[in-house]
């Protein structure tokens, strides 16, 4: 599989700063995913990682700097473009469509998507509990079971950069568990992954690089392997 | 409380004219014939009806297109009190805006189950059943409606000068008195409640502002002054009809273009609004019905451009309000 | 006796279908786009008033007006949404209250300009006086007939289009979050324009019904508003057979107004209106 360094990267965020009015959320971050890499942030609650993803996808107020997807620049562009050339957020909070039917839900990442390879059975394979509740309306699912279907509605966009914002939160250690357990899956197809995450084990353990972010700010850029936890925790909390 | 920087020349030339005018409006009999003071009488009925509905739509986030009902109901009871109950006339117009006051209770209590849009359609509606209910009244003349009796005008003047002066001193008095309460409205715990939830609502939630009373007590705070501005406007057209007191045409859709591109959210905004629509209001005879067309248009490009209207306009160059309400229009 | 009052509610009820046409197009703006359009009766009147001008200016065949008719509707109500009311989407009610209201004022206008305010038929045949007559007293028109018939399928095809098509999921997935359906990459703007069009192509059937049943004018727009937003409210927001209901229940209402007295027959309809709805705000069928 393809390392970071030799190729052009699959994502390029260079200088980027995120404002919500004055305040700015992000503060000058360089960071890079490559294909078939998945590359952690970790903060506490605040630090800025969502705003760093939603300024990816085009969701956000206002920004200074670059970000480049496969090379071309991503200014300017609405965000189902974005979506359009390959990039699928699982978002905080999930964010279905709570009056449409999992199958529903799920068959628009895939009808709006690249349209390859994964398909739906292949997602209900991984998730056999949303076969099961598949013509049932979302808004009826557990916090657990709606996860999986944010997750596999993005999947089935078959995208090439996948964001994953805070999956973890509010779910049981279990449903956490067989989540995380398909990161390694994605990535052996050549995609992207960048997760966000509050929980530092869980994201280390699958991660091939990580930066942690504290106020907006880049405090630290490494591999898991070659840095030591407290070094991390050091820089997690800022002391 | 903010301090009022009067130094600033703009603000002060600008107070200044809002000065001159208001000294105008005082010395009116002395200046004007009668045939002006009815005009300005006009337009203060009006000035009081822009007020009330930029009071709902622009501070208390109630859009209303149904208030013409409450100006009809004014309308209506002042008839009801002067002629068939025989009060006195002065009486009668306190009277009728007490009147619009109790079936303000009711229309709130029906209004209120909807939200938003529906909330104005609504508004519509109960305006539609008072106008077809007040047809159907053999006292007040039913559907074409009735004259008022000479025996009644002549009470507020041996001869027309006396009248009309009278008329316009009352209808003067209204609209001080709308402003002043308004304004103190604005001022007071309601007011800053509402200017809090316009900012952030679930803040304001929190903080304990009670945002459903406050909404309640600005709706039926605007219905006694419609029903009051309606007696007026009886005493100025000296008849009831369906039509044309509960008109649509009159004390709604002029009235919310008014608001809309004088300023909505603003206490200066319905005052420029009033004296912009007086000042066009001969050549808009001319067009017929493009008059309605073009006063739509610019309407709809008022929202879409400059939300804030004509005060919106001024404002990017006059640094501070004119009359401090310390409130932005809602985006 | 008994037969004369059944023979109201029987036209009440046909009178209904029609009410409920004009509502069905509000009930998908309402249900979808959550917003009402306070232009949507006047734009009624301004499809009858086409029609008219197809068929007595042009002096084309009603049915061929009224085909023609449909696409130009879909076209309007698409870039009515794309052009105009995209802009106040989403945004404070005092803007999207403003936007339709001044269209309304617009369009009667416009319209009164153009065609004077006479009120106005359409020709429309043999068909319009047509009737059948079942016996005790009760007659049922054939053109009413038909349009109940219209409306029913009406309501039947659009309640299939939106929940068991693909074209209907992703209207209401764009209806439930718009921001979540940028993500997955739906184009929400031409997906609300799409859901105008259809309303648009409602407008247009249910404007050539009543340009051929009933008298209009230039003001007529306000009153076809009324009537659809109580069909709406009552049958309940978001659920097009309670529009049908609620369509059904205000002309019934109206229809046993009128024998009293004509003045009667809209105070009947608004005083029902507001009876059911303070007894059941929430509509008969909520979704």
């Amino acid at each position: 599989m393809a390392t970071a360094s030799d190729h052009v990267p699959l994502l390029s965020v260079e200088r980027l700063s995120v404002f919500y009015d004055q305040f700015r959320a992000v503060d000058v971050v360089d960071l890079s995913v490559a294909a078939g890499e998945v590359v952690s942030i970790i903060g506490a609650n605040g630090a800025g990682k969502s705003s760093l993803l939603k300024a990816i996808v085009g969701q956000a107020d206002r920004i200074e700097g670059k970000i480049r997807f496969e090379g071309r620049d991503l200014t300017g562009c609405a965000t189902p473009e974005i979506a359009a050339m390959g990039i699928a957020l699982v978002p905080e909070g999930r964010r279905l469509f709570p009056s449409l039917s999992v199958e529903e839900n799920l068959h628009l990442g895939w009808e709006v998507g690249r349209r390859q390879e994964i398909g739906l059975a292949e997602v209900f394979e991984f998730f056999p509990v949303l076969k099961e509740r598949r013509r049932q309306k979302a808004r009826e699912l557990s916090g657990g079971q709606q996860q999986m279907v944010a997750f596999g509605r993005a999947l089935l966009a078959n995208p090439k950069l996948l964001l994953c914002d805070e999956i973890s939160l509010g779910l049981a250690p279990l449903v956490v568990d067989s989540l995380y357990k398909f990161i390694p899956t994605i990535k052996t197809r050549g995609i992207g992954v960048l997760i966000v995450e509050q929980d530092i084990s869980r994201s280390l353990a699958v991660a091939d690089r990580f930066y942690c972010v504290l106020e907006g700010r880049v405090t630290l850029a490494g591999r898991p392997s070659e840095t030591s936890r407290d070094e991390v925790m050091k820089h997690y909390f800022g002391v | 409380m903010t301090s009022l920087p009067s130094k600033l020349p703009l603000v002060s030339a600008a107070r200044g004219v809002l000065g001159l005018l208001a000294a105008m409006l005082f010395a009116a009999p002395w200046i004007f014939g009668p045939a002006e003071l009815q005009i300005l009488t006009e337009l203060l009925c009006l000035l009081v009806l822009a007020m009330m509905w930029n009071l709902l739509a622009g501070y208390a986030d109630i859009v209303t297109i149904g208030q013409h009902g409450f100006v009809g109901i004014g309308c209506y009871s002042f008839y009801g009190f002067v002629v068939l109950a025989g009060v006195g006339p002065y009486l009668a117009i306190l009277l009728a805006g007490l009147t619009t006051l109790v079936f303000a209770v009711p229309a709130m209590v029906i209004i209120f189950r909807l939200r938003a849009a529906y909330l104005a359609v609504g508004t519509w509606v109960l305006a539609e059943v008072m106008m077809l209910g007040a047809g159907k009244i053999e006292a007040f003349g039913a559907g074409l409606g009735i004259s008022l009796p000479v025996s009644v005008v002549r009470e507020f003047g041996g001869n027309i000068v006396e009248r009309f002066t009278t008329i316009y001193w009352i209808s003067l008095a209204l609209a001080l008195v709308a402003m002043g309460a308004t304004y103190a409205l604005m001022r007071s715990a309601v007011g800053i409640g509402l200017t809090a939830m316009r900012d952030n609502e679930e803040a304001a939630g929190t903080i304990g502002v009670n945002l459903f009373r406050a909404r309640v007590i600005c709706f039926l705070w605007t219905a006694p002054f419609l029903g009051l501005a309606g007696a007026l406007i009886t005493l100025q057209k000296l008849r009831i009809a369906p039509a044309a007191s509960f008109s649509i045409t009159d004390w709604t859709v002029y009235i919310i273009f008014i608001v809309v591109i004088g300023g909505v959210g603003s206490f200066e905004g319905p005052i420029i609004g009033t004296l912009v629509f007086f000042a066009i209001r001969e050549y808009l005879q001319d067009w017929g019905v493009w008059h309605f067309i073009i006063l739509g248009g610019v309407s709809i490009a008022t929202v879409l451009i400059e939300p804030r209207g004509i005060w919106g306009l001024l404002r990017r160059v006059i640094p501070a309000d004119l009359i401090p309400v310390a409130h932005t229009p809602p985006r | 006796m008994a037969g004369a009052v059944i023979n109201q509610i029987v036209q009440g009820v046909l009178l209904g279908g029609l009410y409920a046409m004009f509502a069905v197009g509000l009930s998908l703006s309402v249900g979808v786009m959550r917003f009402v359009n306070i232009a949507h009766g006047d734009l009624i009147v301004l499809i009858s008033f086409l029609v008219l001008t197809l068929t007595t200016k042009l002096g084309m065949p009603l049915l061929v007006a009224a085909v023609i008719v449909l696409p130009v509707t879909f076209a309007g109500g698409y870039l009515l949404q794309r052009l105009l009311l995209q802009r106040v989407l989403g945004e404070s009610v005092l803007s999207i209250v403003l936007v339709t209201f001044g269209l309304s004022v617009i369009v009667q206008n416009g319209l009164q300009g153009t065609y004077g305010a006479d009120t106005r038929l359409v020709p429309g045949g043999a068909i319009v006086t047509a009737t059948i007559h079942l016996g005790g007293g009760i007659n049922i028109g054939v053109l009413p007939l038909a349009i109940f018939i219209c409306a029913v399928v009406l309501v039947f095809v659009l309640d299939l289009a939106l929940y068991r098509t693909r074209l209907g999921a992703r209207i209401r997935a764009v209806s439930d979050d718009v921001a979540s359906a940028n993500l997955v990459g739906l184009r929400s703007a031409h997906i609300y324009a799409v859901a105008m069009g259809i309303v648009g192509v409602t407008i247009g059937i249910s404007a050539a019904f009543m340009a051929v049943w009933t008298n209009f004018d230039p003001t007529s727009g306000p009153s076809r508003l009324l009537v659809a937003f109580e069909a709406v409210v009552l049958g309940g927001l978001g659920s097009l057979w309670g529009t049908l209901a609620g369509g059904i229940i205000v002309a019934v209402a109206q229809s046993i107004g009128a024998q009293f007295d004509a003045g009667w027959q809209l105070l009947a309809g608004h005083l029902v209106f507001l009876a059911v709805f303070l007894i059941r705000p929430q509509g008969l069928f909520p979704k």
